[in-house]
């Protein structure tokens, strides 16, 4: 481990303490994973703390644990999970904040902290379906106008559920159901562990 | 006395100043800007939703359409993300001629940039002459993948080919007689290198040529200067990377900061801007060009003297060569299963970015352990920059509205992913 990110760690461990509900350092990166409780004040910390000073958070990004590994998972399904830079320290962390409700996803908004957030808890909103309390403006971003659903989730299907089309008839455009089957080239394949192990086979 | 009401205005999504599919509520009053909603979206093919039923491989070609207008980059970072979970060494050679389409692919965005931006502020000849230059440039990239622009060239483990020893020439016609395609072919008669070094070094000079039409024109100034000025405590708030930030003053850089490839062994400088306006982020763009052309240069020097592999040897995530799989049976395995099943990428997760023409293109990754990405999720600059719009519109006269987008240097591709 180099040491930045060894002082980073520290860093960490002084300022947020058992705040820090797992610490991972993996390829170079730091993950950290929060409690939704403590999200929103870990954040401020990370921020404004001139030992840690993440200045700017780069991305924001919902994620869908629901099929990981191609089996069903037990736990928490929706993640929100934030990289941030520091610009000062040059270095970055990831943060991992898993939303507590899987029926109604919901996190606290970090945009009073970093407002370049804005758009980004729009998008998980919009493809993922956390919601953001304290957001200003938590409208769809990406989808169609009247859209339905939250794409990105793993149970949507690829395809989708509608398709539109220009109909003649009514002169207009139109909303039907999907008339094309979802269709799979290449299945998804996660290997045992003891693939290719001649010696246990 | 009448009530007086804003006038809303729907600017885009057809307007040739939207670059591309942007739709903006604006509410005016008069002409001053006192609200801007962009709406984004009308370009969403949900890449990152393709993605995770692809194989790692076959979602690479989807990278080239993100960023239309800087491909190689943002294949780059993909490549970079999965070799940072495969824990894979690129080898040095395919180090270097990543790094020198990188450069390429910077003039090239940057030179479009200046062009459009020229087009929509009223400095109608630029756009004839930067697509003057980017037709050599692209032409480079066909030389080397075979298309045009979406090139699909950097590959996980390398690049897919060495540089060609030879270029496609112009041929006589009807219209053009020999002697009048002679003078096109000269450059071309060598290889790839040759014909890029004949492009650098001509290519200060023209850059002089564009500054001489833009940088102290009147109405060029006019039109810049002091619009849309953004602080360097709002850039850092707003999420800023690349030239947006380097123009709001500070000196940020993946390139030199968290160095990748071979960047730490080039030499070249980082401008900066004073007052974060548009005018000081074109200088910025202007003079990454001539940095840019000093790393193609630099890289093309070692190119020239160091052939070697340009594909990793890992024949778990590169396929063999087609002579080895044609006469080797184990060789032939490996292709047949990564054409069919494809790589199998460790569990785990990454995050890599590269210094993107216009800002940090970070590529995030977690994977399940499957020939497949668990989830893909891209981060785009131009869709930061882009939610930054409101804030840098407001109080701003309608004409400026187009300077920002131009200055932001949008592209909607990679906003709406």
């Amino acid at each position: 481990m180099s040491t930045t990110l060894e002082a980073l760690c520290q860093n960490l461990q002084k300022h947020l303490g058992d705040r820090v509900k797992s610490k991972k350092v993996a390829l170079g990166e730091v993950t950290i994973e929060v409690e939704a409780a403590d999200y929103l004040a870990v954040m401020q910390t990370l921020r404004d703390e001139p030992e840690l000073a993440f200045e700017e958070l780069i991305d924001l990004c919902g994620v869908d644990y629901a099929t990981y590994g191609n089996v069903h998972r037990e736990g928490q399904r929706f993640a929100a999970v934030s990289h941030l830079l520091s610009i000062s320290k040059n270095c970055r962390l990831r943060v991992r904040c898993f939303a507590p409700d899987d029926d109604f996803p919901s996190l606290p908004s970090v945009t009073s902290i970093w407002n370049s957030v804005n758009w980004f808890e729009r998008e998980a909103f919009d493809l993922f379906g956390i919601v953001f309390p304290g957001h200003d403006d938590l409208r769809r971003i990406l989808t169609d106008y009247g859209f339905v659903g939250h794409p990105f989730r793993k149970d949507f299907p690829i395809s989708g559920y509608v398709e539109m089309r220009y109909d003649p008839e009514q002169q207009r455009v139109i909303y039907q159901p999907v008339t094309i089957e979802p269709r799979e080239v290449t299945p998804r394949i996660v290997r045992e562990a003891t693939y290719g192990d001649v010696e246990n086979a | 006395m009448p009530e007086l009401r804003n006038f809303t205005l729907n600017f885009g999504p057809q307007h040739p100043a939207a670059h591309g599919v942007l739709r903006m509520v604006l509410e005016l009053d008069g002409e001053v800007v006192m609200r801007a909603d962009p709406h984004i979206g009308l370009l969403h093919r949900a890449t990152e939703k393709l993605a995770e039923n692809k194989t790692w491989i076959q979602s690479l070609p989807y990278m080239d359409r993100l960023d239309y207008v800087s491909m190689m980059c943002n294949e780059h970072a993909y490549c970079m993300a999965i070799e940072k979970l495969l824990q894979i060494e690129v080898p040095i050679r395919a180090q270097y001629i990543r790094v020198m389409f990188d450069e390429i692919t910077r003039i090239l965005n940057h030179l479009l940039w200046v062009g459009c931006h020229g087009l929509d502020v009223g400095a109608m000849t630029m756009v004839l002459y930067a697509f003057r230059e980017r037709e050599d440039l692209v032409d480079a990239y066909e030389a080397v993948s075979g298309a045009r622009m979406h090139a699909a060239y950097y590959r996980p483990g390398g690049v897919y080919r060495d540089l060609p020893d030879s270029l496609p020439q112009y041929e006589e016609s009807k219209w053009k007689s020999a002697a009048q395609i002679k003078p096109f072919n000269e450059a071309r008669s060598g290889s790839l290198l040759d014909f890029l070094d004949d492009f650098v070094a001509r290519f200060p000079k023209l850059l002089d040529e564009y500054e001489t039409l833009l940088t102290d024109n009147r109405i060029w100034k006019q039109r810049l200067v002091d619009v849309g000025i953004v602080s360097p405590e709002r850039a850092l708030q707003r999420g800023f990377s690349g030239p947006m930030l380097r123009g709001s003053g500070i000196a940020w850089d993946l390139r030199k900061k968290q160095p990748y490839e071979v960047y730490d062994r080039l030499d070249f400088d980082i401008p900066v801007g004073v007052t974060g306006d548009s005018y000081d982020r074109y200088l910025v763009r202007m003079e990454e060009m001539r940095q840019s052309n000093r790393l193609v240069k630099q890289c093309i020097d070692w190119l020239r003297q160091n052939p070697g592999p340009v594909m990793s040897d890992n024949h778990k995530v590169a396929p063999p060569d087609r002579e080895a799989m044609k006469s080797n049976m184990e060789e032939l395995i490996h292709h047949f299963k990564l054409c069919t099943e494809g790589i199998h990428v460790p569990e785990g997760e990454a995050y890599s970015a590269v210094e993107h023409p216009k800002g940090e293109f970070g590529i995030y990754l977690v994977s399940d352990g499957a020939n497949k990405p668990y989830r893909l999720k891209i981060r785009a600059p131009g869709y930061v920059h882009l939610s930054a719009m409101d804030e840098m519109v407001r109080g701003h006269m309608l004409a400026d509205v187009v300077t920002i987008i131009g200055s932001q240097d949008v592209v909607f591709g990679e906003i709406d992913r």
